[in-house]
C-alpha cells in the first residue's frame, strides 16, 4: 500500500501537469481532459499502482466547468485515488470513455450521459439509461422542470 | 442491433428469437426488462433495460436537508434499508468530526447484522422459488418474521425504518431488544440447518446450480461485481474487512469466500455470511456499554465544504457515497455507487452461452433489488 506522497510522485512522472489539491480526505488527482484515458491506463497497468477495480465514476456541474470523477482502488494493495477531469464546454461536452478499461464504466458513463449530457468518445453503446429521449440533462443546475420539481 | 434481428425473424433467415422478460415478471423482483436473444433455447446475449422506477434520488436529494436525506435512502435497497440510512449517518459524521458513543456504534453493527440476515433469508426464499421450490418461502418468511418483530418493536416499522440519524439512533432502543435478539440467535441457530436439508444438498437443486452462470474473479473486478455475488468469484472486496467501521473493528469474523465462481458458489458464500452475522451478533449483544443514544447534534447539520466519499457494506455489495458539499445545509451533489447498478450489467457476460432457465437461476444468485439500480 502505498501513501498518498508516493501515489502522486508516481503520476506526477506520468502527467506533470497534474494538479493534486491539498487537504483532501482521499488523494485526488485533476488532469486535463486529454491525458485522462492514458493517466487511466497506466495507473491500470503499472504494476506498482494496479488501480484494477473502479469503484464508481460520476460527474458534478460546477455550472463554470462539468468536473468528471473516477474514484479507483486497488484490489491487491487497497489504496484508493480520485481521478478527476474538468471540462469546460458547457454546450458540448466530450471526454474519452473508459470502457476499454474498466467494462463497468461503461454502464457509469452511459449514467452520466443521461443526466449530464456529457459525451464519451469511443463509448460502445452511447445510449440514455434511465430517461427518454427527449428528456432533459436532469442534474444539471440549470435544468427546470415546473411540473415535477417544486422550487423552494 | 435488435430492430435489426426483428427484422431477420420475419425473414426468417436465422434462428434467433428475442423475448422480452419483465418489466412484469415475477423473477425479476421488480420492474425490470431483460432483452434475451435466443438461438433455440440457448441465451446468444441479453440487454438489460432499466429506468422504469427511477425517481431522482439523486436529485431529490440536492433539494433536501442531510435529516431528510435519510428517509430517502431507505428506498434504494429496502432490504438493506439500515445501511443505507448509516452510510449517509456516517458521512455527515465524518464531515463535522463527531465521534459517536461506543453504545450507537454496538447497535449500529448488530442492526446491520439483524438486517444482513433478514435480506438474506428473504433472497433465501425467493431463490428457492425462482428454482421451484416453493417450501422454502415458507420456511425463510417464517424465520424472517422473528427479525421484522424486532424492529418493529424497537423502530415502530419493520422495512424502512430509518432508525439512524446524524451523531446516534433516533431513540434508544426497547428494553426486550437485547433478550429477544439473543432469542432469535438461538432459534435461528436450530433453523439455518433446516434450510441446508431442504435446499443446499437437494440434488435437483444442486443440478441447477453447479456449474451455472460462471463469473471469473477478473470478470467481478471488471465490472465491480461486490458483495457476496463478487465473493463467490474469490474477489476479496467485504468493506466490513477493509475499511471497518462501527464496531467491526472489535469482532472476529471471516470473510467468506468462494473459489466456485457460479451460482452454487454465489449461494454458499450467502449461507456460510448467515452463519457469521449471528457470529457478530453473539459477540457483540452482551457487550453493549451503557451510554448515550446519541452524541450531541446542532439541529441544523451543514457540511464544510468540501467532498467526502464513504463506503459500507450492505447485503448486497459495496455502497458508496460522494457528497459534494458547498457549506448550505444540502448538498450540492449527492451520489450512491450502489451495489446492485454494477451487479445487474454483468448479467449478459455471465448468461450468455447458458439456457433460458438458468437465466433465472443466475439472475436470482445475483439477489437484485430493482429500486437500488434506477434509484
Amino acid at each position: 500500500m502505498l501513501n498518498k506522497e508516493e501515489l502522486s510522485e508516481i503520476i506526477r512522472k506520468y502527467v506533470p501537469e497534474a494538479v493534486f489539491p491539498e487537504g483532501t480526505q482521499l488523494l485526488e488527482v485533476i488532469v486535463p481532459s486529454e491525458q485522462y484515458l492514458s493517466l487511466a491506463e497506466k495507473l491500470k497497468s503499472d504494476p506498482a499502482l494496479a488501480f484494477d477495480y473502479l469503484i464508481t465514476q460520476t460527474a458534478v456541474d460546477f455550472t463554470t466547468k462539468f468536473t468528471v470523477v473516477c474514484h479507483l482502488d486497488s484490489v491487491k494493495f487497497r489504496h484508493m485515488l480520485v481521478l478527476k477531469s474538468e471540462l469546460t464546454d458547457r454546450d458540448n461536452p466530450a471526454i474519452d470513455s473508459l470502457s476499454g478499461l474498466y467494462p463497468t464504466a461503461e454502464f457509469f458513463e452511459r449514467e452520466i450521459f443521461d443526466l449530464f449530457g456529457i459525451r464519451f468518445n469511443n463509448h460502445p453503446n452511447m445510449k440514455r439509461l434511465f430517461l427518454e429521449d427527449d428528456y432533459g440533462y436532469p442534474l444539471r443546475k440549470d435544468f427546470r422542470d415546473e411540473i415535477n420539481i417544486i422550487e423552494r | 442491433m435488435s430492430e435489426e434481428i426483428i427484422k431477420d425473424v420475419i425473414v426468417g433467415e436465422h434462428e434467433d428469437y428475442i423475448i422480452n422478460m419483465g418489466p412484469q415478471h415475477p423473477s425479476t423482483h421488480g420492474v425490470l426488462r431483460l432483452e434475451v436473444c435466443l438461438k433455440g433455447e440457448t441465451v446468444k446475449y441479453l440487454v438489460p433495460h432499466v429506468g422504469y422506477i427511477h425517481r431522482g434520488i439523486e436529485k431529490m436529494c440536492e433539494a433536501n436537508t442531510y435529516q431528510q436525506i435519510i428517509h430517502l435512502t431507505d428506498r434504494m435497497d429496502y432490504l438493506s434499508a439500515h445501511m443505507n440510512n448509516e452510510a449517509v449517518c456516517m458521512i455527515v459524521e465524518d464531515a463535522m468530526q463527531v465521534e459517536v458513543p461506543e453504545r450507537v456504534k454496538y447497535i449500529r453493527t448488530i442492526l446491520d447484522e439483524l438486517n444482513r440476515i433478514a435480506s438474506h433469508q428473504l433472497w433465501w426464499c425467493a431463490f428457492g422459488m425462482d428454482l421451484g421450490a416453493l417450501t422454502s418461502f415458507f420456511y425463510g418468511l417464517r424465520d424472517r418474521e422473528h427479525i421484522l418483530d424486532i424492529f418493529e418493536e424497537s423502530f415502530g416499522s419493520r422495512l424502512l425504518h430509518s432508525f439512524v440519524c446524524p451523531g446516534g439512533l433516533m431513540h434508544d432502543v426497547h428494553p426486550n431488544f437485547q433478550k429477544r435478539t439473543k432469542e432469535f440467535v438461538k432459534y435461528f441457530k436450530t433453523k439455518l440447518p433446516e434450510y441446508d436439508q431442504l435446499l443446499t444438498g437437494n440434488i435437483i437443486f444442486q443440478n441447477r446450480a453447479i456449474g451455472i452462470g460462471h463469473m471469473s474473479r477478473e470478470t467481478a473486478i471488471g465490472f465491480g461485481v461486490t458483495g457476496p455475488s463478487g465473493r463467490g468469484s474469490n474477489f476479496s472486496c467485504d468493506v466490513r474487512k477493509i475499511a471497518p467501521y462501527g464496531a467491526y473493528d472489535k469482532v472476529q469474523f471471516n470473510e467468506i469466500l468462494e473459489p466456485g465462481c457460479d451460482v452454487f458458489a454465489r449461494y454458499k458464500v450467502r449461507m456460510a455470511e448467515m452463519w457469521e452475522s449471528l457470529s457478530i451478533i453473539e459477540q457483540l449483544i452482551d457487550n453493549i456499554p451503557e451510554g448515550d443514544y446519541t452524541a450531541k447534534m446542532k439541529p441544523i447539520i451543514k457540511l464544510p465544504a468540501g467532498e467526502y466519499f464513504r463506503r459500507v457494506e450492505t447485503a448486497r455489495g459495496e455502497l458508496a457515497v460522494y457528497v459534494v458539499s458547498d457549506g448550505n445545509k444540502s448538498p450540492y451533489r449527492m451520489k450512491f455507487r450502489t451495489p446492485n447498478f454494477s451487479n445487474l450489467f454483468v448479467m449478459n457476460e455471465i448468461a450468455s452461452g447458458y439456457k433460458i432457465a438458468d437465466l433465472i437461476a443466475i439472475s436470482g444468485s445475483l439477489d437484485l433489488v430493482i429500486p437500488d439500480i434506477d434509484r
